[in-house]
């Protein structure tokens, strides 16, 4: 064990962790927005699903690793417009929704990629990736930090930019208002319908790009059912963030690390069963809940669709 | 007016009948649309699926005993949904359950008569699946923590532990892929007749019109509706809340663990590595369209079974991979509450009326 904790083993973890946690976070960070105008959104790991498919099909056809993120995140868009609809609009159950959006999304993804390529998963050219100048050049931990595709620094920007969304702007005080209370809002003159549908739709946007992520630079390839159970994790990040982006920023890359911990095991040449590797970022939720469940914070109106007048 | 009050009652029947088939309609005639759109003819799609789930003497006794492991997790949600839980994580219970009941039930059918094999067997799948809720449930209970991400947690792991236990501690040395040693098929539960169908099936059958019943007749059945429906005015009301969610969470699961051990010992008698057929989450929507109902849930149960087996046919033979089934359930569901929607606000209008 003493000969484990090599300069190699540690880049590789760290970098891992990076690419395991980007998607958590930018997921993360869309279900954060959701949750706070009161939308519990369990739908999102269907458009993680559908954002895989249609960022990996994009840029298989197309080449283009821009165009690829931006399909992936349209089709997690247009997957959120169905969620809006039902639950904000009709006032349909979420949750019941969620589930429904969840299944259909495996199923359909792995139908349309099945009929696509046939039992064969062709694999995409290698991601580029941006090395950042003189960070990039530190010693071990510079290639594996600072030398990533572009989404990852965007994706750390958007958790900045949330930051000051959320404590300056007009639009993110209307969605605390919407989650914690929408009569207020309402009272207010804003319209609670409009503001949870438009944080349905970033989350929506956000969670298809972090799919297109998992299957455009992650793996290079598509399975089915391959996000397994990222958008729950995210939606627990989101919890236990209590409403602050950077909590997601580090809980996405705990996870992160804990997820990379099998491909950084087997570089040291250690040999555990992958299945004991995979139980251990849920493992690390149930821990994390049973620890901090005093700690985390939902909005009060989270889940409760509102009427006007109702009480 | 009695002839009013007639037309009124038929009226109602009728409106009751369509919002069951409204939902099951629109969903077939979407997924055929689907069908059309990717190349294949759905007519001849439905009509093998219901060949081969219902019109053979083989297909319909195969959807029949499938319907054992569906019924008694559609059991289980009965009594968490009634109770106002989401229990989510039905999958992690069942196979948790399922793979200690096959490293189990081989090693005691060795030296135990068999009714008593049964029996252990069935206490241990109750009390592996019970247990595998006690942390949703504490959460839940002590910190108000929402059950429907712990539940979920707590399925994949079971999912992921269940998979290490088939290839380490439980694996028959004897295969050569990771599985569990496999129970004689003279062990396995007895078959009814001269028909493939297990006994498992007339008990689950038996234990989803108990609880069907204990819930809607019973005083424990009163305290979980009335947790459900408010779990504040429960507690004003002198309901031991704490108590009430954990046994809840146990008998939910206990009963979701109860149908691993009857897959089993009815069906597979043993398990390889990671099979997972991940009925929970095709059974809740299913909980849902019966409205919590026992009897309903059978009716659905066995539409549902019969849509399975025929599906696994139509995959081999017609090319329409069995992720279909999982496109349909999910359009049955969102039609099914587009159209409690829809009765919702007739409701409201009516009542708005003068």
């Amino acid at each position: 064990m003493t000969d484990l904790f090599t300069e190699a083993f540690i880049a590789s973890l760290v970098f891992g962790a990076v690419t395991a946690g980007t998607p958590l976070l930018i997921a993360g960070l869309g279900e954060q927005i959701s949750e706070k105008a009161g939308v519990l959104n369990i739908g999102l790991e269907g458009m993680l699903l559908v954002g895989a498919y249609v960022g990996f099909s994009t840029t298989f056809f197309t080449g283009s690793y821009p165009i690829g993120f931006l399909a992936g995140g349209l089709g997690g868009l247009v997957t959120a417009l169905l969620m809006a609809g039902l639950c904000v609009v009709l006032s349909m159950n979420q949750i019941v929704v969620g589930i429904a959006i969840t299944l259909g999304a495996e199923g359909l993804t792995a139908l349309l990629h099945h009929f696509q390529f046939s039992r064969s998963y062709p694999r995409l050219s290698e991601a580029a990736s941006w090395k950042i100048p003189l960070l990039g050049d530190l010693p071990v931990l510079g290639p594996a930090l600072f030398d990533h595709n572009g989404l990852v620094y965007l994706a750390v920007a958007l958790c900045l930019v949330l930051i000051w969304v959320f404590r300056r702007t007009h639009f993110g005080l209307n969605l605390q208002a919407a989650g914690d209370k929408p009569a207020a809002l309402d009272a207010a003159g804003v319209s609670v319908r409009g503001t949870r549908i438009a944080a349905v739709l970033i989350t929506g946007f956000l969670g298809g790009v972090a799919g297109a992520y998992m299957s455009m630079v992650g793996a290079g390839l598509f399975l089915p059912f391959m996000t397994g159970g990222a958008g729950f994790i995210a939606i627990v990040l989101a919890m236990l963030a209590r409403g602050h982006p950077l909590w997601v920023l580090g809980g996405a890359f705990l996870f992160g690390s804990g997820l990379a911990l099998t491909t950084a095991l087997q570089v040291a040449g250690v040999n555990i069963p992958t299945d004991v590797i995979q139980m251990l970022p849920f493992l690390m939720v149930v821990v994390v809940l049973i620890v901090f469940a005093r700690h985390s914070y939902l909005p009060p109106a989270l889940g409760v669709p509102y009427r006007r007048g109702e009480r | 007016m009695t002839g009013g009050g007639e037309r009124e009652r038929a009226r109602e029947a009728l409106l009751r009948t369509l919002r069951i088939v409204l939902p099951i309609a629109g969903a077939l005639i979407v997924g055929a649309l689907l069908l059309v759109a990717l190349g294949k003819d759905p007519l001849a799609y439905y009509g093998y699926v219901a060949k081969r789930g219902l019109y053979s003497a083989s297909g319909l006794q195969a959807s029949i005993t499938r319907m054992a492991p569906l019924l008694l997790i559609a059991a289980g949600l009965i009594v968490a949904f009634r109770a106002g839980l989401w229990n989510l994580g039905v999958d992690g219970q069942f196979l948790l359950a399922a793979v200690c009941v096959a490293a189990l039930a081989p090693a005691l059918a060795r030296e135990l008569p068999l009714p008593v094999v049964y029996l252990v067997c069935f206490a241990t799948s109750i009390a592996v699946g019970a247990a595998w809720s006690l942390v949703p449930a504490f959460l839940k209970a002590v910190h108000g923590i929402n059950e429907i991400i712990s539940t979920l947690m707590m399925s994949f792991l079971g999912v992921s532990l269940a998979n290490v236990l088939i290839k380490i501690p439980f694996n028959d040395p004897a295969t050569t892929v990771p599985q569990t040693a496999t129970l004689e098929v003279a062990d396995r539960l007895a078959r009814i007749g001269d028909t493939t169908v297990h006994w498992g099936v007339v008990l689950a059958t038996l234990v989803v019109i108990g609880v069907h019943h204990a819930v809607e007749h019973t005083a424990v059945g009163l305290r979980l509706q009335m947790l459900g429906a408010n779990p504040r005015a429960a507690l004003h009301f002198g309901l031991n809340v704490r108590r009430l969610t954990f046994v809840a969470f146990a008998l939910s699961a206990g009963l979701a663990g109860l149908a691993g051990a009857v897959d089993v010992m009815g069906v597979h008698g043993t398990i390889r590595a990671d099979w997972n057929p991940a009925y929970g989450i095709l059974v809740i929507p299913l909980v849902f369209l019966a409205r919590f109902n026992g009897y309903a849930v059978i009716a659905f149960v066995f539409f549902f079974a019969v849509l399975l087996i025929g599906g696994e046919s139509a995959s081999r033979r017609l090319g329409v991979p069995s992720f279909f089934v999982l496109v349909l359930v999910a359009l049955l569901m969102l039609f099914f509450a587009l159209v409690e929607f829809l009765a919702h606000v007739r409701r409201a209008r009516a009542s708005a009326r003068p």
